[in-house]
């Protein structure tokens, strides 16, 4: 266990790592005390300095990202929190704030000091019914202690929080749909430029960051630049969440520096379901290009996650063994896809619509070898051509698990049907249970 | 913004900016989108959602092209409908980047994957921009072998506008105009993936007055017309390009025939008047023409009383006899083009020998006279366009001339500016341009005109006619605009009333503003006309020759019922020729009825409120373009003094050759207040303008346009419902000794003493009902 290094989720297993007396025994809050006597931008270069990428996906520095918000401009300024956690196989932001809300709280209250915004917003996904109940319980707990609200702490900074249910829909974890959603519009992506750092909630200029992210900045505030890059490699610093899923025999979260590999990964999750072997695997949620077991051994941070060929997105590692169809595997996400279009531009909804159409025949095994083609053509048609990247999520998959299994989609048409037992891939069949 | 726009705004310096297109180096004002710099060199670039004058979405894709900055590539294709052109760019379109080409390839196939292949029967088929585009930027064969996405078809989005959404394309160009445009944002796209789709609001349906003009810029066929809906196939329409007569906004308009009958009109493309909008009434009220009770050939009324179809030589005998060597005079109307009016002051002055002629068929004064001979109108929509503020006088642009609604409301959208309305409430309208509502109760305008401040040259003042309901209003406003410099325009409702003003068919003015009390002014007109002499009095007004003994009248398109509820009565006790195209309360009462052309069956021009000619050819080949003026001619031969105006051109080329007075103008009159009207208890000063869409005769047998007319209700204040003890819906009466309306109320921010109706709506028809349309006690009751 040796790699692992526990920072957001260090006290999870405490009964009451939520509260905020449990956040408080813990240290919590007092990086707050410390920002608050630093000026705004001493913390914004703080946060640059740190190396701190957004954990959201993008991997965009998120110091940076405040820094280009226009100071003394005479416009309120917005922070507002994407907690719109909603990818197939990503599932870090909603446990943390299940079990350590108050950390994104302190992160939100620091974040907005330094951007010198008055309101924040937390857009939180509304299916996750308990972490909304958990996460407005604990701002409850803030304003009462003085925390947020006017004053904060004596300090004369004054900090509206809100915490905003979406009503389901992935399109909403795009930033600028978010925006849209969070000013009561419909979630569709707007137009950029200009750039929600310029122009966003209500025109102003806005910070939309991830959970994680925010949350990572208190323990920066705390312990430094120099302990934060000495985690991680050079260009990606610190330490964040891997979420393990599937066929995996300890599955959840862990909490370790950027650059450790998937087969260390697997070694401290107690390995690939017992009896079963590595088939392929998502390096960052189900829209990023699949890896397979050639890939065990490339560090899973930014840089060499994309220079394999895939991205390290949310770092959500969902782990399929043998067991699996791929081609299976590559509709459901695809469904989703087509699922979750917001229907704004051609590519994303009139492709996904096909290309669930097209899949579903090769997974029952109709169709030639000429339809691969016309897949990946169809893919390339829609990867890079759409107005936001939803679209490229939904090509991903299937231009990569062509690329590796191209044999297997074959397969499934000289058999006329999949050849696999969709049973034997479940964790409830007996081959499953370890 | 578009190239369009940086034109207009001629004074501003623009950078410019010089970039290449597919080898083609080219340089166009900062901002340009790549699309429309493309345009400039004959580059089309395949589009759907793309407007250029709506905000780019980047939605369709369709316009994909590579694009490098100082050797820097995108990584992948960039919708060319929403980035700017930047120096040291370097665009490759579809016709140098396969890359380019093969998305766009790609994009067509997609969109035509859930695109019913139903062109054979669609109304767009033939003139659709997917079906072209498709053709010239997509595959031969669709490679698409799974399940189309269908919906129920149509579905009414209102009564005049139908939705298939399966021919969507989800551009939303419908929607952005809805909202950008027209400020009615009443449908919406709804749902999401590919089921997404134009929608309303449940129970509400899309209840503007612009809506056509989705109809018209749908890039396929989602969106049609009720009223056109499989009438005819888009190459079997004969397209003339025509100005509209619905008002004085001078809109240019296409008029689409098949066989001798209108089918359809479209917006026209006219950058300085209507852009490419128009309103519903202008594109979907043109039934009149084909009536059934349209009058084909002359008539006489014999020794019964009966109308007697008559060949034109009696008929025209027959009203000469009438005519001449008697007290005459004439009533023009305020739809008549400028060649027609013209005629008929020329008819006057020449055959009759008379000033007595007035187009003014509506309330109307002597300080009005004054107000056409003194006043520099000199607004236009440029100005308004670069307008500090806009104040409206007794002039609900949306009602009243709605393309001067939508510019002012466009400058709303994109300049905030100021908008102050001297009205009695705030319309719909008003709230929509979020003016400043200075509320006056008819009667009380001058007041609120006084308290105008902070005007300047850049300002704009819009009168509507009905400010003449108000004496004293017409000489306020002259003042307020002598002494702030604001421009002004006066904005009849009308399409023939500022044309008729330049022909002279008034009783003070002849042809080009020249007053007839001017001795060197009625010479260059005598001398035009090779008249001897001219008559020099001031005429008789509208109002004057219906209550004189004048004996006999010479009557253009009027309605006697928009003048006064007895005109009618009084008319009938004279000898009266009508010209008309249809029967009216005039044939009814006329010796003689001559046959005229409707504006679709001649050429002519009217003039707009900016004063800006706007001629149209007859878009009907068959007809015989028998306007007014030739008719004049023939009747001025057969009295024996000759107007010489045998054809619409001749008289279009006298017109021109006269030109306007070029001597001073004199100054208006300052007529007096009158004392506003004191209520008691149980009383209101009315109040009215009319609806867009009403009871107006050109919207005869428009019945899918009349389902989006608002209803009509009567207008009261909090305190007065109070009063009343009525709440908003109940039944209000009001009455006066004349008669009696009841209707449902409305309660707003109307001044206490107030009501509102509207002027000629459904069950609101004010000199029917009541006998006065505005600044008149009223009694106002629970009904």
């Amino acid at each position: 266990m040796s790699k692992l290094t526990p920072v957001l989720s260090a006290n999870w297993d405490e009964a009451d790592s939520f509260t905020i007396a449990g956040y408080k025994r813990n240290g919590g809050y007092t990086a707050l005390t410390k920002a608050l006597a630093m000026a705004p931008d001493e913390v914004i270069q703080l946060v640059k300095d740190s190396g701190l990428r957004g954990r959201g996906g993008a991997g965009f520095p998120t110091g940076s990202k405040w820094g280009f918000i226009p100071q003394g401009d005479n416009k309120e300024h917005y922070f507002v929190v994407n907690a719109d956690e909603s990818e197939p196989g990503t599932c870090k932001d909603t446990p943390m704030m299940m079990a350590n809300p108050h950390v994104l709280i302190e992160g939100v209250i620091i974040g907005s000091y330094a951007i010198r915004a008055n309101y924040a917003f937390i857009y939180i996904r509304g299916e996750v019914t308990h972490v909304v109940r958990r996460v407005q319980q604990a701002i409850e707990d803030a304003y009462a202690a003085g925390l947020l609200g006017k004053n904060i702490l004596g300090k004369g900074f004054d900090l509206e929080l809100v915490l905003h249910v979406g009503a389901g829909a992935y399109i909403c974890g795009e930033e600028t749909a978010l925006l849209d959603s969070l000013e009561g519009f419909r979630g569709q992506p707007r137009l950029r430029p200009p750039f929600p750092a310029i122009a966003g909630l209500y025109a102003k200029p806005t910070v939309v960051n991830n959970v994680e992210s925010v949350a990572s900045v208190p323990a920066i505030v705390n312990k430094g630049v120099a302990w934060f890059t000495a985690m991680g490699t050079e260009k990606s610093k610190g330490f964040t969440l891997y979420s393990l899923s599937g066929h995996v025999n300890n599955p959840g979260q862990f909490e370790a520096p950027l650059g450790i590999t998937l087969r260390e990964l697997l070694e401290i999750s107690g390995g690939v379901r017992s009896g079963h072997k590595l088939k392929f695997w998502t390096p960052g949620g189900s829209s990023t290009p699949i890896f397979t077991d050639e890939h065990l051994d490339v560090p899973l941070d930014y840089e060499s996650v994309a220079a394999a060929g895939s991205m390290l997105g949310t770092k959500a590692l969902q782990i399929f063994d043998e067991t699996t169809c791929v081609v299976r595997a590559v509709l459901r996400w695809t469904e989703f896809y087509k699922h979750e279009s917001c229907g704004k531009c051609t590519p994303c909804r009139e492709g996904t619509w096909w290309l669930v159409q097209v899949l579903k025949d090769l997974e029952a095994g109709r169709g030639s070898e000429a339809d691969l083609d016309k897949l990946l053509d169809l893919c390339d048609n829609i990867m890079g051509r759409s107005f936001c990247a939803l679209a490229d999520g939904a090509a991903s998959p299937i231009i990569s698990s062509l690329k590796y299994f191209r044999q297997e989609y074959l397969d499934h048409l000289t058999a006329g049907e999949c050849p696999f037992d969709p049973m034997a891939a479940t964790l409830f069949s007996s081959a499953g249970v370890k | 913004m578009s190239i369009q726009e940086l034109g207009t705004e001629q004074e501003v310096a623009v950078e410019m900016i010089t970039c290449v297109i597919d080898g083609f180096e080219i340089t166009v004002p900062k901002g340009t989108l790549v699309i429309r710099a493309a345009e400039k060199l004959g580059i089309q670039i395949p589009r759907f959602c793309d407007h250029p004058l709506l905000e780019p979405a980047g939605a369709c894709r369709q316009c994909l092209v590579d694009i490098e900055i100082n050797g820097r590539a995108f990584p992948k294709p960039q919708a060319s409908c929403t980035i700017p052109v930047e120096k040291g760019m370097i665009v490759k379109t579809q016709l140098t980047s396969p890359v380019a080409d093969k998305a766009q390839k790609g994009i067509m196939e997609l969109l035509l994957i859930n695109h019913p292949l139903d062109c054979p029967v669609c109304d767009k088929g033939g003139e659709c921009p997917l079906q072209n585009q498709a053709m010239s930027a997509g595959h031969s064969e669709s490679r698409f072998e799974g399940v189309k996405r269908t919906f129920e078809k149509p579905i009414a989005i209102s009564s005049q506008v139908l939705l298939d959404r399966e021919r969507c394309v989800l551009c939303a160009r419908c929607t952005r105009f809805s909202e950008q445009i027209a400020g009615d944002p009443f449908i919406t796209l709804n749902e999401r993936g590919a089921l997404q789709q134009v929608g309303i609001y449940e129970d509400e349906p899309f209840d503007s007055y612009y809506s056509g003009n989705t109809v018209q810029i749908c890039p396929v066929g989602a969106l049609t017309g009720t009223s056109y809906r499989f009438r005819a196939r888009p190459f079997d329409l004969v397209s003339t390009n025509s100005a509209c007569e619905h008002c004085a906004s001078g809109c240019s308009m296409r008029t689409d025939v098949r066989r001798g009958k209108t089918l359809r009109r479209l917006a026209g493309d006219d950058a300085d008047v209507n852009e490419e909008w128009n309103c519903d009434k202008g594109r979907w009220a043109f039934k009149y023409e084909v009536a059934k009770n349209r009058i084909t050939v002359p008539m006489i009324r014999d020794a019964a009383g009966q109308l007697q179809e008559a060949s034109w030589p009696e008929a025209l005998a027959a009203a000469a006899t009438g005519l001449k060597n008697t007290s005459a005079g004439v009533l023009v109307g305020g739809r008549v083009t400028v060649e027609d009016a013209y005629g008929y002051s020329k008819f006057a002055r020449v055959a009759l020998g008379t000033n007595n002629i007035d187009f003014r068929a509506r309330r109307h004064s002597g300080e009005e006279l004054d107000f056409f001979a003194a006043a520099a109108l000199t607004a236009t929509y440029k100005d308004i366009d670069k307008a500090d503020q806009v104040v409206l006088i007794n002039f609900e642009p949306e009602d009243e001339s709605p393309i001067i609604f939508l510019r002012i409301y466009k400058q709303v959208y994109k300049r905030a500016i100021k908008v102050i309305s001297i009205a009695p409430y705030a319309s719909r309208g008003s709230e929509k341009l979020k003016a400043k509502l200075i509320k006056s109760a008819a009667g009380n305008e001058i007041a609120a005109i006084s308290s105008l401040s902070g005007l300047s040259s850049k300002s704009v003042v819009l009168v509507g006619e009905r400010l003449v309901e108000t004496e004293g209003g017409l000489s306020a406003v002259a003042k307020l605009v002598e002494q702030s410099g604001a421009k002004l325009g006066w904005v009849p409702r009308r399409a023939g009333e500022c044309g008729a003003i330049a022909a002279g068919a008034t009783p003070n003015l002849l042809p080009g503003n020249r007053l007839v009390t001017d001795a060197p002014a009625r010479v260059d007109i005598a001398t035009a006309w090779g008249t001897p002499s001219l008559p020099t009095e001031v005429g008789m007004s509208t109002d004057e020759m219906i209550n004189s003994d004048l004996q006999a009248l010479l009557i253009g398109g009027i309605d006697p019922m928009d003048i006064a509820p007895d005109a009618k009565i009084k008319l009938a006790k004279k000898f009266v020729v009508s010209l008309e195209i249809r029967q009216s309360d005039i044939t009814d009462i006329a010796a003689v009825v001559l046959p005229v052309a409707a504006v679709v069956e001649k050429s002519g021009s009217f003039i707009d409120w900016q004063g800006n000619t706007r001629s149209f050819e007859s878009a009907v080949s068959q007809s015989l373009n028998r306007s007014d003026v030739r008719i004049l001619s023939m009747l001025a031969d057969e009295i024996g003094r000759s107007i010489k105006l045998t054809t619409v051109k001749a008289a279009r080329a006298e017109f021109d050759s006269i030109g306007n007075w070029d001597g001073p103008k004199i100054a208006m009159k300052s007529s007096p207040a009158k004392a506003v009207n004191a209520v008691a208890d149980g009383e209101g000063i009315l109040s009215s303008w009319r609806n867009l869409l009403d009871k107006g005769s050109l919207q005869d047998g428009e019945d899918n346009l009349a389902g989006t007319a608002r209803k009509s209700v009567v207008v009261i204040s909090g305190s007065r419902a109070n009063k009343l003890g009525v709440k908003e819906s109940d039944l209000v009466r009001v009455s006066n000794n004349y008669g009696a309306i009841t209707l449902p109320c409305v309660i707003a921010d109307i001044e206490d003493s107030s009501i509102w109706l509207p002027r000629n709506s459904l069950s609101s028809q004010l000199i029917r009902n009541l006998g006065v349309v505005s600044n008149s006690v009223v009694k106002v009751a629970k009904a």
